[in-house]
């Protein structure tokens, strides 16, 4: 589904990725851990198209198209979804009516008719249990004044009512109780199958313990530097990330 | 004077004041005397600092007042469709009584042009005009005395006029140039409501000038909602100068709405007069192109405990600039005011400007003010979520800007003008950002 090869990418004359390899299949849960400052929001980032980055080498291939090529819509629109690890406020839009203009723009996008306003609603109110979030909460202004969790909640139900192939989770588990974290858990769970896969960037392991991943990858310094199953995962929770930052050093 | 030598002033000085309406022609003279006195502003002048108006006069008309009768043959461009209104249409400054419609108005509420106003109204209209705009804005000096039409409309006490009042300014610019100057006079006597909504549109490939005057006197208890929309073509130039006062409990709710123009110049102003009065006043101006709108504003709080709150915003594109100017006095008297206000602008382009500042002066020392500006561009943040959403770049700028703009709009109690409004801002933002 995705490849990446060689990726490398900068902001302003600082490159953060050196070269990053790899390859998510449908179905599969991949983890992407890693210290702070090593450049794993950069990656998610970079995948979802943010302007800041250059890349400046490398390629990205999504099913078969060049993704680094496409413009973020576009991006979104063949099934990319990139959870924000800051969402964003945006005062007068409701999510009601941004969903509805991304369900419909998207729609467009692959050559479907748009959602009439009952079929949108239906499928709101379907999502909307996944994630335990309220009516009134989605009409008002996107995110405003919304508390960290409720914005983490608010970005796995678009997520949900977008239905990517490709969901790409941007420290969603940062600021989030351990009630609002098991939510959230549970909407990524639902959500899985055999036809989509997922990224989960990660400083912790704790949002593992409820959506495990096949594979775990350790980004420092901008490059993937070990790669194992999920057990991975816990022995960096025991140990820290000293071990593989002085394994990185002698290599 | 330093514009004495130009060409459109000099016109001015050497013309005669119209004799329309003679009863009232004690008040033009003393009008045009004080205008040959002070002259047009010039660049130095600090109120038309960022909005060369005498310059373009100069530069692209001549004084010549229009005359002409109207060759429109159908108003219905202009309309605001599905409103159901009390409809007062003027061409080129004058009264258009064949595309007017006044429909049935509430028990004596009287609308009647100056000059055809009974000997009695025509006392009340002499008594009245001038009062509240005692301007030394030159244009308002000239409007005064060089209006060729007037409407007046009275509402007497305890009545509610269910329909509101459209006013429809067209400037017919299509066979030559438009010099028309018109005025309006309201009162809204105690304990009444009443809704008016001026929209000026203008046709043709040449210039315009338009100048008018609005005199508002709201009464104890009455309230009084306003919507200004100024659509026009790209070759007009309007001053306009609306004075409202307020008496003891009143409201007042104004909105203006500028999208289009060359030179557009509001000048608002609202004289609370009276304890526990509550006024909102909104604007909104989505410029592109080479237009220039100036918003120029004053609230003054004369006596205490009442409430004003001012909220005005900008997006401007291309060559556009804004000025915003929001002055707010708060009298000795003045004590427990609530008064604040708040500018923002989103510029577009590299070459949009905006200049804009509040002028806050209190003499009351137990009151609540406040006033901010802010002027920046889209924020890429929220951009770059909505189009990692799947909406694409054009959609995602206009939802962000349509957003922005949105709560100016939500004064507007009217559904029908309110949906007409949105579907303007709609169209402009969709079209042009």
């Amino acid at each position: 589904m995705l490849e990446i090869k060689n990726l490398q990418a900068k902001i302003g004359e600082k490159q953060i990725l050196n070269g990053i390899d790899l390859k998510v299949n449908a179905g599969e849960v991949h983890a992407i851990m890693g210290p702070n400052g090593s450049g794993k929001s950069t990656l998610a980032s970079v995948l979802a198209g943010r302007e800041d980055y250059e890349v400046i080498n490398g390629t990205v291939q999504f099913n078969g198209k060049d993704l680094l090529e496409l413009e973020p819509s576009d991006r979104a629109a063949e099934g990319i979804f990139l959870a924000f690890q800051y969402p964003v406020e945006i005062p007068g839009v409701s999510t009601i009516n941004f969903m509805k203009t991304a369900v419909n723009k998207i729609r467009h996008y692959r050559g479907q008719s748009p959602l009439d306003a009952v079929a949108f609603l239906q499928l709101m109110k379907e999502k909307m249990k996944l994630v335990e979030i309220d009516q009134s909460l989605l009409s008002r202004s996107l995110n405003e004044g919304f508390s960290g969790g409720e914005k983490k909640r608010n970005e796995i139900f678009q997520m949900a009512m977008l239905e990517p192939k490709l969901a790409i989770l941007d420290e969603t588990d940062s600021g989030l109780d351990i009630d609002a974290l098991k939510i959230v858990a549970h909407g990524v769970n639902s959500l899985r199958s055999k036809n989509n896969a997922t990224i989960v960037v990660t400083h912790y392991q704790r949002l593992l313990d409820y959506t495990v991943p096949d594979f775990v990858h350790v980004l420092y310094k901008g490059k993937i530097v070990k790669s194992g199953t999920k057990e991975l995962a816990k022995e960096l929770e025991a140990k820290g990330y000293d071990w593989i930052k002085n394994e990185a050093a002698l290599v | 004077m330093t514009t004495a030598t130009e060409t459109f002033f000099k016109s001015i000085q050497e013309s005669n004041v119209p004799s329309y309406f003679s009863e009232g022609q004690a008040i033009r003279e003393t009008a045009f005397q004080r205008l040959l006195e002070i002259g047009l502003p010039s660049n130095k002048s600090e109120e038309y600092r960022f909005t060369p108006i005498s310059k373009t006069l100069e530069k692209k008309l001549v004084w010549e007042t229009s005359t002409q009768a109207s060759t429109l043959s159908s108003i219905e461009p202009f309309l605001i469709p599905g409103l159901d209104a009390h409809l007062i249409v003027l061409i080129n400054g004058t009264f258009a009584k064949q595309f007017s419609n006044l429909g049935e108005l509430e028990n004596s509420v009287t609308v009647t042009t100056f000059a055809e106003a009974d000997t009695q109204t025509k006392e009340t209209i002499v008594k009245q005009l001038g009062s509240l705009n005692k301007s030394e804005d030159a244009f308002s000096l000239l409007n005064t005395a060089f209006y060729q039409e007037g409407i007046f409309i009275h509402v007497p006490k305890n009545t509610v006029v269910a329909k509101p009042f459209l006013i429809l300014h067209i400037n017919n610019a299509q066979q030559t140039q438009v010099v028309s100057h018109t005025r309006l006079l309201v009162i809204v006597e105690n304990g009444s409501a009443v809704s008016v909504i001026e929209k000026s549109d203008s046709v043709g490939a040449h210039p315009c000038f338009h100048t008018f005057t609005e005199e508002i006197i709201v009464g104890e208890d009455a309230t009084f909602d306003y919507c200004k929309v100024q659509n026009d073509s790209g070759l007009i130039h309007q001053v306009s100068n609306t004075t409202l006062s307020q008496s003891n409990t009143s409201k007042v709710n104004t909105f203006t709405l500028t999208l289009n123009g060359q030179l557009i110049r509001n000048n608002l102003s609202i004289v609370i007069d009276g304890e526990h009065c509550e006024s909102h006043f909104h604007g909104l101006y989505l410029v592109t192109g080479n237009t220039l709108v100036d918003n120029h504003t004053v609230v003054d709080h004369q006596k205490p405990n009442s409430f004003s709150n001012e909220l005005y915003k900008g997006i401007m594109d291309e060559n556009s600039k804004g000025v915003f100017n929001g002055k707010i006095y708060v009298r000795p008297h003045a004590q427990k005011t609530n008064a604040f206000q708040s500018n923002r602008n989103i510029l577009m382009s590299e070459s949009a400007t905006i200049n804009t500042k509040p002028q806050l002066e209190i003499w009351a020392d137990d009151v609540k003010c406040s006033h901010g500006c802010t002027t920046g561009q889209l924020d890429d943040e929220a951009l770059f979520y909505l189009q990692a959403r799947g909406i694409p770049y054009d959609s995602a700028k206009a939802m962000l800007l349509y957003a922005f703009a949105l709560d100016v709009v939500a004064l507007i109690k009217n559904d029908t003008l309110k949906s007409y409004v949105d579907g303007l801002i709609t169209e402009r933002l969709h079209r042009n950002f």
